[in-house]
């Protein structure tokens, strides 16, 4: 039996710093760890100061979740002072955050997932010329094309929101820009625009056609545009298997609005659906450098442990839900939400059907998108009023690109007494807990290829970033 | 010109602002000048094992570096070591390796406020302890020293902004790839004056309500932001008013006051952000370069004179009167 370690890092193409540390032994992991090696303490940032900061100050946190982080504020604000979005408002807000959320799917695929396919270790492949004139990094076709309409859709939030990332657009009570008639149909025409691309790139097929897949024979069967390149490349380096996940799923629900969220809130275990009770959250410190014990976000504090003390090796903390982890992202939001396709790979779990799950939701939230532009409706108002109460508390959760972010607030004598935050990435990329049992991609990694001359295997590579790791908003 | 690019303690929102390069994109509008990436912690293919060799031979000197890119603050703590951000893989924090990293390059770039100043990774009592490259807040002096110059001579040039515009860095790059930035083209807080010489007031949309001091009471009302809303754009220096962002943005256009993100200590206003302190009633932080009672008595003066169409649309959320031409008068 062969055993040895490896360190992996800089972990690039993900959003900010990861370094995974493996044990190999007879050429597969065994065992590894996720640390996210940057600590910057946002949630020790927000303490005093006058809680409308935080609209301000939290999607700062992440420059590519910004949006995420600002809708979270604004709900768990709303939700502290009892302020509503006027249904247009709230219609505004979440074509803001749908921007960004398919933006980043759409950043993911192009520019951090599929360069890893045009490495010349892969030479040979059937495919791999098509990969390396397509999705080289900074040099690939259809990588340029995509990057260049990305640039082109977040016209949408320049017109609506300012400018992105850190736009201060969404506040409790709607949002700061009312929309005219022109406007509408400027954002119409940008979505367009950018289905165009969709459709010629990416799927090489209405969007509708990708949308109605229900059987992963169906998914095996689609060999049209970038995603038929996938499929291809999927069957052929056995991406299925890859990376499994626990198949346990959480999503808090997209986009509220005044008629419920867009897509289902919940959790989906072994095939069964329940409700989502966020109290049942608790984070774990026992692996991370964290000091105080394990926590409900609402009690919860952050204090470093200066002294990096050894047994812990992340400044993420690790989040459990009812004890147990759980996997967020676009899977686990399309599987929650009961889309036929989702459903059908969500046993499968693995690299596949983390990255098929988002093309996925890149299909939906376009089309979902056009539907909330018809509907923007000028003549409405888009912003209420609200105060900032004295004492209160409250908890705002959304659905960012890369799965459930909360944020937990309490208000005293009109200032922020405690801020915690949960993001997307903490939940995926959690480090063991008091059991020792090991957070979603450190579990996934278990059982994956490592070849004998490899000091970064990209087995390893692609597992870690079907998940999309966002590593700045994980330790915020 | 070869740059290489490192996130440090940030948020990466000037890396994704920079990908919403346009006219060209920005892999033509970089490439096309002969700017190519040695490696980009989001851009670049190369990842752990090959990343650390490509440091080390920039350290060793065996490979010549043109720009180091230097996104995000640098974090001093705990304790002085830096370790709260180690650069994975390499055992070292990042405060090391920038020191070591800076001097063998021929420019360099900070990136973004944080980079710059510190940024709002310092904010609310600064808890990772993060400074600016060559400033901590308004003071020279932070992750490098005062004197550091790199080796073209230069100071830590600070392309300021939460986020940066994407032209104020494709425009850095391609001015020191064209061998068109000297120090005299640097503002006192070193950044490049093409930018830093206007104010985000110039050409913002909201200046005839400006003009007459006719003031937003409540965001989404489209009246000036100075008087109640904390908006600061007629003394933070920025082109966002006369090249917008994403197309046709800019925060005062998105109906939001500007926060001089672009200067040092702008994290911490001292007040909320969204709201203007006054002193008797007058709103503190006028005009920097105007003098006060002057500007007070053209104040009083406007807002005594302010037309109708301008008093009912800066309290409205829409234009609800419109400017009459003479001759229907």
């Amino acid at each position: 039996m062969s055993e040895r370690q490896l360190l992996v890092g800089p972990f690039n193409r993900v959003e900010g710093d990861l370094e995974i540390r493996l044990e190999v032994a007879d050429g597969r992991v065994s065992a590894a760890y996720a640390n996210s090696p940057l600590f910057r303490g946002f949630e020790m940032m927000l303490t005093g100061r006058d809680p409308r900061d935080a609209l301000t100050i939290t999607p700062r946190i992440c420059g590519i979740c910004s949006i995420s982080q600002s809708a979270a504020a604004a709900l768990a604000l709303a939700d502290a002072s009892g302020a509503e979005m006027p249904e247009q408002g709230a219609l505004a807000a979440s074509l803001l955050h749908g921007v960004e959320n398919l933006a980043d799917h759409v950043t993911h695929f192009a520019l951090f997932f599929m360069p890893d396919m045009a490495r010349p270790a892969y030479a040979g492949r059937p495919w791999h010329a098509r990969a390396v004139a397509e999705f080289t990094a900074q040099q690939g076709s259809v990588a340029r094309a995509l990057v260049e309409a990305r640039a082109r859709l977040f016209h949408i939030v320049g017109l609506l929101g300012g400018k992105w990332p850190h736009t201060l657009a969404i506040q409790p009570a709607g949002v700061t820009r009312t929309p005219d008639a022109r406007d509408k149909v400027r954002i119409q025409t940008t979505l367009r625009a950018f289905r165009r691309v969709l459709e010629q790139q990416m799927f090489g097929a209405p969007l509708e056609e990708f949308v109605a897949l229900e059987t992963v024979a169906a998914l095996d069967g689609w060999d049209r545009g970038a995603a038929g390149l996938f499929l291809e490349i999927a069957a052929d380096l056995g991406l299925a298997a890859m990376g499994r996940g626990t198949g346990r799923y959480l999503s808090a629900g997209a986009y509220p609005m005044p008629e419920g969220r867009a897509t289902r809130a919940g959790v989906w275990d072994a095939g069964e659906v329940r409700p989502f009770d966020p109290s049942e959250v608790v984070e774990d410190l026992s692996h991370a450098w964290m000091l105080g014990g394990a926590a409900h976000p609402s009690q919860g504090v952050t204090e470093p442990d200066e002294d990096m003390r050894d047994g812990a090796y992340s400044w993420c903390k690790a989040p459990r839900l009812d004890g147990r982890t759980v996997e967020v992202g676009a899977l686990a939001r399309q599987v929650v939400d009961g889309h036929p396709l989702a459903l059908a790979l969500a046993t499968e779990a693995g690299v596949r059907a983390r990255i098929a799950g988002r093309l996925l939701e890149i299909a939906r939230t376009q089309i979902w998108l056009e539907d909330w532009a018809a509907r923007l409706d000028p003549s409405a108002r888009f912003m209420g009023t609200w105060e900032v109460p004295k004492d209160g508390a409250g908890v705002g959760l959304v659905e960012a690109a890369r799965g459930t972010l909360g944020h937990w607030l309490s208000i005293g004598k009109g200032t922020i007494a405690g801020y915690q935050i949960v993001a997307p990435t903490t939940w995926n990329f959690s480090p063991r807990d008091a059991d020792g049992v090991p957070g979603p991609v450190e579990a996934a990694l278990v059982g994956a290829p490592v070849g004998a001359e490899e000091t970064t295997p990209l087995s390893v590579q692609h597992i870690v970033r079907s998940f999309d790791p966002c590593m700045v908003c994980t330790v915020h | 010109m070869n740059v290489l690019w490192l996130q440090s303690a940030g948020c990466g929102g000037c890396t994704m602002s920079l990908l919403c390069a346009e006219d060209p994109n920005l892999f033509d509008t970089l490439g096309d000048a002969g700017v190519s990436f040695l490696w980009h912690p989001a851009l670049s293919v190369e990842t752990g094992a090959e990343v650390a060799a490509i440091l080390k031979a920039v350290e060793t000197g065996e490979l010549p570096l043109d720009v180091l890119c230097v996104e995000g603050s640098i974090v001093t703590g705990p304790k002085g070591t830096g370790k709260y951000h180690m650069l994975s893989g390499t055992g070292r924090a990042m405060l090391d390796w920038v020191r070591a990293l800076a001097p063998m390059a021929r420019h360099v770039v900070a990136v973004g406020s944080c980079a710059a100043y510190g940024g709002i990774t310092a904010a609310g009592g600064n808890p990772a302890g993060a400074i600016g490259l060559q400033y901590d807040g308004h003071h020279t002096g932070g992750a490098l020293p005062d004197d550091f110059r790199s080796r073209s001579g230069l100071p830590v040039i600070n392309v300021a902004g939460c986020p940066t515009h994407p032209a104020w860095v494709t425009e850095t790059l391609l001015l020191l790839a064209a061998d068109l930035m000297g120090e005299g083209d640097l503002d006192r807080y070193r950044r490049p004056r093409f930018y830093a010489d206007h104010l985000v007031h110039h050409g913002c949309t909201k200046n005839e309500y400006y003009e007459y001091k006719a003031s937003a009471r409540e965001l989404s009302e489209l009246g000036c932001m100075m008087e109640h809303l904390g908006c600061v754009g007629t003394q933070a220096v920025g082109d966002c008013n006369i090249r917008p962002w994403n197309g046709e943005g800019s925060c005062t256009r998105g109906g939001y006051p500007c926060i001089a993100c672009t200067s040092p200590e702008f994290e911490e206003p001292g007040h909320s952000y969204t709201e203007t302190p006054t002193i008797a009633g007058i709103p503190v932080g006028l005009p920097s370069d105007m003098p006060k009672a002057w500007f007070m008595a053209l104040a009083s003066l406007s807002k005594a004179a302010t037309p109708k169409r301008i008093d009912v649309n800066a309290h409205s959320d829409r234009i609800r009167v419109a400017p009459a031409p003479k001759r229907e008068k």
